[in-house]
């Protein structure tokens, strides 16, 4: 992970407590004691307890955890929907659990839209109304919010349904007209809470698929909560993992399916591979060329070309893999005026069974990324798995 | 032993002689302009030929409501016309549009003050159910001091008696307005005054006026009692008759309230159902 990325919101030992003597609960945890245990000595909740992350310029971070984890709390700190108890989250310089009234107001429209779980449309708003109301708030003039609203709501494919009412669209549409609200109002940091979570497994696929072409075109910050492992590893670009109030990892996808930071995480994506065995061939891709060990130097080299691909695996007559040729090395076989590709031919790329279980995968994902060659018992290439696919896979038997 | 007789009734009186005395300033302008404007308002729709208010009536039944409502109109009308009541029939709708009027002018920021203030709300409660019980005729007594003899006494006493639904709708109404709603508002930066006129109060207009008509059914039942301080109206022609014992004439009037009622019952109603929720 590239640490030296732009830092868009810092949140450092932030911890909240609902009740009324936060700090007899402070106390308590300070002494080791876990949320259950102060909840029946001082009849508190420990919300949250000492959590500290950063938020990067541009990811898309995703918060994920069992219910009444904390998550909704969490979010709800970072626009101070909830009061924090101790802790800064800094934006932009701003410690937002210090702001005044009327700076707090200010940061909020600026700094955060929000995405509802239940969508929190106002009903008595047509769905053009709905989606200004950021701007509206703002004072943004008429027909430039107007302009803008129009525009957010074609982005989420809602063109033409400006004048109907949010309880005249389904909830996947609706969920649209709240995705517009947050978009036209371009604040700076997306809060998306369980926002796809209200809707049906294939409507929310597609939108998980259209917010990540968003979040390419637009790549604005946004900090995603879901209690579902599926849809963090599909969105996110790293995940935050929460328990009872507490972080117990931080990481990327890979990172959390590799290298899982405890018992409780094992146990959160143990439950994604039982689902299904997961091998090396259900996420196997065919291999779209491949070159002969008979081929000239200039032949492979063109093929790479055609398939905008800067390896390629080569086999010889019975297909099998007898190694992988790289660009570079394609070159230098046709200035050295080789006859066949042979001699430059690396055996530097992995190579497994189509039974190798997928998560074994990804720490063979090397710095050059390769795609992994997958083999049958005679070593005849069967496909090959590219990086994306693994995690694609993964999310896929999620929902089955 | 005996126990002295607490002399709450003598400590009301008190206060009420001292309010009058010091108040009389007030209470005379109020008179004044509560009378003027029963009077400009009498005068203008008697001013209009019967048959031409009827005509209003029936159109703005038929916009508003239904076709329904407005034939049942032109029927209703044209039968109080016929009893020769049209007079006190606009006496008493003047009386209660007024009283209305002053109702929910009062009770719309109280409501509102109530809904977003917990103190307020265990302050004002209480208050509306004495209101609300006390039987209404006690109502007529400090106000004749206050208000004199007619119809601006009735009016006072229509208002105290009719306003509590206004109020405790609109309280409800506002309260009744979802959590993630109130939440979306606040997360993109919404002002207590954007808050309300944008969200809740728009939120709460089918509620609201579904106490506004609570308001004035109260008010047209207040017709009889306001009528033995001396406002006219149907009440007073009600009144007359049971003094004469005339079953008869008593019976015409409270027909005409009645039709009265359930005409501006309608259109309140279909005015609150004609607004999307
Ligand atoms: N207003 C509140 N008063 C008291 N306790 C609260 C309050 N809000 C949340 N909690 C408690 O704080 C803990 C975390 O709640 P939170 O809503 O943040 O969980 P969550 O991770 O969002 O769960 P879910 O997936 O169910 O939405 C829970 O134990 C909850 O009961
Ligand atoms: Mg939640």
């Amino acid at each position: 992970m590239d640490e030296t990325r732009p830092v868009k919101i810092q949140v450092r030992g932030l911890s909240k407590v609902f009740g009324k003597q936060p700090k007899k609960a402070l106390e308590l945890r300070d002494q080791g004691l876990k949320r259950p245990e102060i909840l029946e000595k001082t009849g508190q909740t420990l919300g949250l307890s000492n959590i500290s992350f950063d938020v990067y310029e541009g990811e898309l971070l995703v918060i994920m955890g069992l219910s009444g984890s904390g998550k909704s709390t969490l979010i709800r700190c970072l626009n101070r929907l909830i009061d924090t108890t101790e802790g800064e989250i800094i934006i932009d310089g701003e410690n937002i659990p210090t702001l005044g009234e009327k700076a707090l107001l200010e940061c909020r429209r600026r700094h955060f839209s929000m995405v509802f779980q239940n969508f929190a449309l106002f009903p008595h708003r047509t769905v053009q109304q709905n989606a200004e109301f950021g701007l509206e708030i703002r004072g943004v003039e008429k027909s430039e919010r107007h302009t803008i609203a129009h525009n957010a709501l074609k982005q989420v494919g809602l063109e033409g349904w400006e004048d109907a009412y949010p309880n005249q669209l389904s909830g996947g549409m609706q969920q649209r007209v709240g995705l517009a609200r947050a978009l036209a109002n371009d604040a700076s940091v997306l809060l998306m809470d369980e926002a796809f979570s209200a809707l049906d497994p294939l409507i929310r696929k597609d939108m998980q698929q259209e917010l990540l072409q968003l979040q390419n075109k637009m790549q604005k910050t946004t900090v995603f909560i879901t209690h579902d492992l599926d849809e963090a590893l599909n969105i996110g670009d790293r995940i935050v993992l929460l328990k009872d109030g507490e972080v117990v990892q931080i990481g990327t996808p890979e990172e959390i399916l590799t290298k899982p930071a405890d018992e409780y995480v094992r146990r959160f994506i143990e439950g994604v591979d039982r689902s299904r065995i997961l091998t090396a061939e259900s996420a196997m891709r065919p291999v779209r060329t491949t070159a002969r060990d008979s081929d000239g130097p200039r032949t492979a080299l063109h093929r790479m070309r055609d398939h905008s691909i800067d390896s390629i695996y080569v086999t010889d007559r019975d297909r099998q893999l007898i190694g992988l040729l790289e660009a570079d090395a394609a070159s230098r076989a046709i200035e050295a005026k080789a006859e066949t590709i042979t001699d430059h031919l690396t055996q530097d790329f992995r190579k497994v069974p189509p039974e190798e279980p997928l998560q074994n995968l990804f720490a063979m994902f090397s710095e050059k990324s390769y795609p992994i060659a997958v083999v049958d018992e005679q070593q005849r290439l069967l496909g090959v798995v590219v990086k994306g696919a693994v995690l694609d896979e993964l999310a896929r038997a999620g929902e089955q | 032993m005996e126990i002295p007789r607490i002399p709450l009734g003598s400590w009301i009186e008190g206060g009420l002689t001292w309010l009058t005395s010091e108040y009389s300033v007030v209470t005379r302008g109020i008179s004044r302009i509560t009378q003027t404007g029963i009077n400009s308002l009498n005068d203008g729709l008697m001013w209009l030929p019967e048959w031409a208010l009827l005509a209003i009536i029936a159109l703005l039944c038929w916009k508003l409501a239904s076709t329904r409502l407005a034939i049942g109109a032109v029927a209703g009308l044209a039968l109080i016309w016929n009893l020769g009541l049209w007079n006190p029939m606009i006496e008493t709708l003047t009386l209660v549009v007024i009283a209305t009027l002053v109702a929910v002018v009062i009770a719309l920021p109280v409501g509102i003050a109530a809904a977003l203030s917990e103190r307020l709300y265990r302050l004002i409660m209480p208050m509306l159910d004495f209101m609300q019980t006390m039987p209404a005729f006690v109502y007529l007594i400090p106000a004749i001091p206050f208000f004199g003899i007619g119809s601006v006494s009735a009016i006072f006493a229509t208002v105290i008696f009719s306003m509590p639904p206004a109020i405790r709708f609109t309280t409800l109404g506002i309260r009744q307005v979802p959590v993630e709603l109130i939440e979306a508002a606040d997360a993109y930066g919404a002002t207590r005054g954007q808050k309300l006129f944008k969200v809740q109060l728009p939120l709460s207009l089918p509620t609201v006026m579904a106490g506004i008509n609570q308001t004035i059914m109260l008010a047209l039942s207040m017709v009889v009692i306001a009528a033995m301080i001396g406002a006219d109206g149907l009440g007073s022609e009600v009144w007359r008759a049971i003094q004469r014992l005339r079953p008869g004439d008593g019976f015409e009037a409270g027909i005409a309230v009645v039709i009265l009622a359930m005409l501006l019952d309608r259109l309140t109603q279909s005015l609150r159902k004609s607004r999307r929720s």
